[in-house]
């Protein structure tokens, strides 16, 4: 099959044509959103923050509104902000430029409210749709793929069927040029040693170790461990009885390849290969990472099934067991339980994903696109002001 | 990965759990493969779908395995065919995690 994708002024390459309405702070969210609802061709996300934020934060919750609008899924971005919040439009529409996009912003205080920003914004979006409408597909390469993996409402069968077939998928797709991020710190927590075991050099290891033990670090400045929350309530009804037993399952969606590199929380990788991204456990919050960080698809892999997905990238889910698939079908689009029941090998369920995974690349709508479902949250590691 | 006979599935030679592919109750005979070898555990506890028990007696303070990978420990003796979970083990990270490394 060829992959056929939007090639970007940056040279990464989309495999959709969005164009994002995005809001800089919670208060233009509303107004970003009705814009989209307005204009056929767009998407919105909803922002949790945006103001009221420490030095470190402003950093993160800036780069990470930067580089979602950079993911090449993105073909031109409307940035809408309020006008007095610390993450400013201008600003962000400044630095957006630099992926070569088109870009235009309004302020809600300078345009004069929300009837006249919602009047503007209707016109400059759809503008930017007409100018982006003719952007073709042309031929491209497994080597432009960067497929996110990620995992959420997680069972004990994850880590035998979805995680491992997924992990056999990414083998095939790293042996081809591709490009995979794996996330959720807090869920390397038990098997971070044979994860850093497994990078391509000492100096990537020990970056990993490092992030791994920040994250630890950071939970006890609270007087607060890890079972607090990990596994959720959720995982140990499923059977997930220790965070160890959680991540060791958790890990083998990135398959057997080393690791090539460890980012930041929606930092764009610049290796190719398996990549870490810090991020913490709670899907919502990582998957917006994953967009950011450039990720242009995702495979999702769950045990009690989650309607989760995002406007920006195709998230393809994959439960890891039968009586799971029957239960929430709508929402998933494939199922890894035939492992656990013999009829089906890891290898032929990875050849399944992989197959799954070109086919909605090239357009193929996953069932969180035929949904709708759009969920996005960014993430906060110090204290609102 | 094992025969759909199988009532339950042993990861790594090394794992003292076995996690139970379907529904098995109460001294039910569970039929695992430990690398190549088949061995039969008499479940002593119902133990539900996916839910873990034990291949072997694990001390109060031993290691549970799993993945061939420490998951944690026992907080009370285990009898081979236990239902492993909250209940009698415990992670060894969090509070403690440091002392660990």
């Amino acid at each position: 099959m060829t992959l056929r994708g939007f090639r970007r002024p940056d040279g990464r390459v989309g495999f959709r044509n969005h164009v994002l309405i995005l809001p800089t702070v919670t208060c233009s969210n509303i107004v970003a959103q009705k814009i989209s609802d307005a204009v056929p061709g767009t998407i919105s996300i909803s922002n949790n923050t945006g103001c009221g934020l420490l030095a470190g934060d402003m950093e993160l919750v800036s780069r990470t509104l930067i580089n979602t609008a950079g993911n090449p899924n993105v073909a031109a971005t409307l940035v809408v902000g309020l006008g007095c919040e610390s993450v400013s439009a201008e600003q962000t529409a400044s630095s957006i430029k630099k992926f070569g996009k088109p870009v235009e912003f309004l302020s809600i205080q300078k345009s004069g409210g929300t009837i006249k920003t919602l009047k503007k914004g209707i016109a400059l979006a759809t503008k930017l749709v007409q100018q982006v409408n003719d952007i073709p597909r042309e031929p491209v390469a497994i080597s432009d793929l960067v497929l996110a993996v990620e995992c959420g409402g997680s069972d004990p069968a994850s880590g035998l069927s979805a995680n491992v077939a997924l992990g056999s998928a990414v083998d095939k797709i790293i042996d081809r040029g591709g490009s995979t991020v794996i996330s959720e710190t807090d869920e390397f927590v038990g098997a971070e040693m044979i994860a850093a075991a497994n990078c391509r050099d000492k100096a990537t290891g020990k970056k990993l170790l490092q992030m791994v033990h920040r994250f630890e670090k950071h939970i006890r400045m609270y007087g607060a461990d890890l079972s607090n929350g990990q596994p959720s309530r959720g995982n140990i009804l499923a059977g997930l009885t220790t965070i160890e037993e959680k991540s060791l399952g958790c890990a083998r969606k990135i398959g057997t390849r080393p690791l090539v590199q460890v980012v930041e929380f929606g930092e764009i990788p610049t290796e190719k290969g398996p990549v870490f991204m810090d991020s913490p456990g709670f899907d919502l919050t990582s998957v917006s990472g994953l967009v950011a960080s450039g990720c242009q698809v995702m495979v999702f892999t769950t045990g009690m099934g989650t309607p989760l997905g995002n406007g920006i990238i195709p998230v393809i889910k994959i439960i890891s067991n039968t009586p799971g698939y029957r239960r929430m079908k709508d929402d998933l689009d494939m199922n890894a339980g035939t492992i656990l029941e013999g009829t089906e090998t890891i290898e032929q369920v990875g050849e399944r994903i992989y197959t799954k995974i070109l086919r909605v690349c090239n357009g193929q709508k996953t069932k969180t696109e035929i949904l709708g479902e759009n969920q996005f949250c960014i993430w906060q590691t110090q204290a609102q002001l | 990965m094992q025969s759909a006979k199988m009532s339950a599935i042993v990861i790594n030679e090394a794992d003292n759990v076995a996690t139970a592919v379907k529904q098995l109750t109460s001294g039910a005979q569970a039929k695992v493969m430990i690398g190549n070898r088949e061995e039969t555990i008499t479940l002593r506890d119902d133990v539900p779908f996916l839910h873990k028990f034990a291949l072997k007696g694990i001390a109060k303070g031993e290691v549970v395995t799993k993945y061939g990978q420490p998951i944690g420990e026992a907080t009370t003796p285990i009898k081979k065919g236990e239902h492993v979970h909250s209940h009698n083990m415990r992670s060894r990270r969090g509070l403690t995690s440091t002392k660990n490394r």
